[in-house]
């Protein structure tokens, strides 16, 4: 445990120092500050509307829940900018320690490899948390100010979701890391594979046939909707810590496989 | 301290080195002598637990470097070619850090660190970001990394690499001043360097063990006979005719020296057999004038091209 630690603090260290850090933040930021308010307008405009319209009609008020709306579609928008973000925080897990020849002072030092992966992945969490800690603000926005008031459910589980999707992202992204020395090769690699994932996920959607459900069943992209409509569900929970564990277990064997390969 | 046997690493069917044996005493500062590319760095990977070997055993303290790599590696300290440093930490969270995953109590750390700074001699840039240190002070950093947690046995790669000339003489004071209480692998191609802190010598080359003994044992070994250089004045035929006379002198060659009339003379002689006294009067009692004399060593330079091309030597003749 104080092995994954040092790991932990190191990898936190280096990356606070490092411009890639503060370009994910703020491009981050813009983004999803942007998507925020957009969402937020539309469904208010259209809940005005709504409203507009039952008053010169004479109907009933209409049932629309802007503030669940709005915590879906943003979190549904967030799932996918990480997917483009993500790739620039574990790129340079192990390719750049690769490059540098630290690799070598790490596996000379008496520490396991389950420790340095953990401690390398667990570091790039932490900084995926970091990143996600400003749109908490804006669900703050929406808790103060809505009417009917927001239900802080939906958000929750739409984080918990966020760190497993993540997760699961960073433990593919930094698998790759290990499979080259090239920073930018590995951001690439990664980045294409979460696109076919999302490319997968899209097409598989809605589909009837055996195989677009299994599909669909297995895409990681797929269980995220659950949480963010409030849903917790035990099958998604399986999948998610399952392919963290594979990413996991692949970036072991591949670190061990070094040792054999040099 | 350090025992290895019969190791051997190949790289597909190339074979990097090749039965490998040798043992370093506890204390001991041993020099490993190559060229480029004959197995060096190859071997010392593999004490550190860095590589598998294929075949062969290696033992540190006397743990065994596949089966217990955990006990081997709190126990050694290892700089490799290219110092391995993050160019963005300072100085001090650098140091930390390796203390940390060296194993190191938290409570020691601190102490520690400043040690090993005074050590190398770089507590005045405790706060430095390491990418803005000279290559000189980056290889001190890396030789701090590998001495923090205080290891009974150094692995040096090529430590004097790219260093200024005060810098290397530096460093081979520190290196020597390390032994005692540490056990001291150190690898390089550099002759002198062997000869200066080296109390044995392995001589390393295409992947196999050459020589292994004390740099002048090497060098009298190797050398089949003793040599004397003298210079004397006098006709050079009959002076050499007069010292191919003398018994146990097997070969005389001559140079004229410039701007004078004397000559110099090589002979080469048995070996522990000294003639120098008898040299000195025949010449001498023959009216000749004798300028200077004295004995010449083969250096380790001789010895080691000797070693490492003796194959290439015997087929060219």
């Amino acid at each position: 445990m104080k092995n994954v630690l040092a790991i932990l603090q190191k990898e936190l260290r280096t990356f606070f120092v490092s411009p890639i850090a503060y370009v994910v933040l703020t491009v981050f930021l813009i983004i999803s500050g942007y998507f925020f308010y957009n969402i937020v307008s539309i469904f208010v405009e259209r809940s005005m509307m709504a409203m507009m319209q039952s008053q010169q009609f004479g109907g009933p008020p209409p049932a629309m829940d802007v503030p669940a709306l709005v915590t879906r579609n943003f979190f549904g928008v967030i799932s996918t900018v990480i997917l483009f973000m993500l790739p620039m925080i574990t790129m340079a897990a192990f390719a750049d320690e690769k490059r540098r020849g630290t690799m070598e002072l790490l596996m000379t030092s008496p520490i396991t490899n389950v420790q340095i992966v953990l401690g390398k992945f667990l570091a790039a969490l932490s900084f995926f948390v970091v990143m996600l800690l400003p749109t908490m603000l804006y669900y703050g926005f929406v808790f103060a100010y809505s009417s009917p008031k927001m239900t802080l459910g939906p958000v929750l589980s739409g984080y918990l979701g966020l760190l497993l999707l993540g997760g699961a992202l960073i433990s593919l992204g930094i698998f790759i890391s290990t499979l080259t020395e090239n920073q930018i090769v590995a951001a690439s690699i990664t980045f294409g594979a979460f696109l076919i994932l999302w490319v997968i996920d899209l097409s598989a959607r809605g589909g009837g046939t055996v195989v677009q459900e299994i599909v669909s069943y297995l895409s990681i992209l797929n269980h995220f909707e659950d949480f963010s409509k409030g849903v917790i569900d035990t099958a998604s929970l399986v999948v998610y810590s399952s392919f963290i564990f594979l990413g996991l277990f692949l970036t072991y064997r591949s670190i061990e496989s070094l040792r054999w390969r040099q | 301290m350090i025992e290895v046997e019969q190791l051997t690493k190949r790289y597909g069917s190339v074979k990097a080195i090749d039965s490998v044996s040798f043992r370093v005493e506890k204390g001991e500062i041993l020099g490993f002598l190559g060229p480029n590319g004959a197995g060096k760095t190859t071997t010392m990977r593999i004490l550190t637990c860095f590589l598998p070997a294929t075949e062969g055993t290696a033992r540190v303290a006397g743990f065994d470097v596949f089966n217990q790599p955990m006990e081997v590696k709190r126990r050694i300290g290892y700089l490799p070619e290219n110092p391995p440093l993050y160019n963005e930490m300072t100085v001090d969270s650098y140091l930390d850090f390796v203390a940390r995953i060296k194993g190191v109590d938290s409570g020691d750390r601190k102490k520690r660190i400043g040690e090993v700074k005074e050590k190398v001699s770089i507590q005045e840039y405790s706060n430095t970001l390491i990418k803005n240190l000279s290559k000189g002070y980056k290889q001190r950093v890396g030789l701090a990394q590998a001495l923090v947690h205080d290891p009974e046995v150094l692995i040096l790669d090529e430590p004097t690499v790219g260093l200024d000339p005060n810098q290397i003489i530096e460093v081979r004071e520190l290196i020597k001043s390390l032994s005692g209480n540490h056990t001291i692998i150190l690898s390089t191609h550099i002759l002198p360097e062997v000869s200066m802190t080296c109390q044995r010598v392995v001589i390393i080359a295409q992947g196999k063990i050459a020589a292994v003994d004390t740099p002048e044992n090497l060098t009298r070994q190797l050398q089949g006979s003793d040599r004397i250089y003298l210079e004397a004045t006098g006709p050079e035929q009959s002076i050499a005719g007069k010292i191919k006379e003398i018994d146990g002198v097997l070969r005389v060659e001559s140079h004229k020296l410039d701007g004078s009339d004397a000559f110099s003379y090589n002979v080469e002689t048995e070996l522990k057999k000294d003639v120098r006294g008898r040299l000195a009067r025949k010449i001498v009692e023959s009216g000749f004038d004798l300028l200077e004399m004295r004995t010449m060593s083969m250096s380790l330079e001789e010895v080691f091209l000797q070693l490492t091309t003796k194959e290439e030597g015997v087929r060219s003749k």
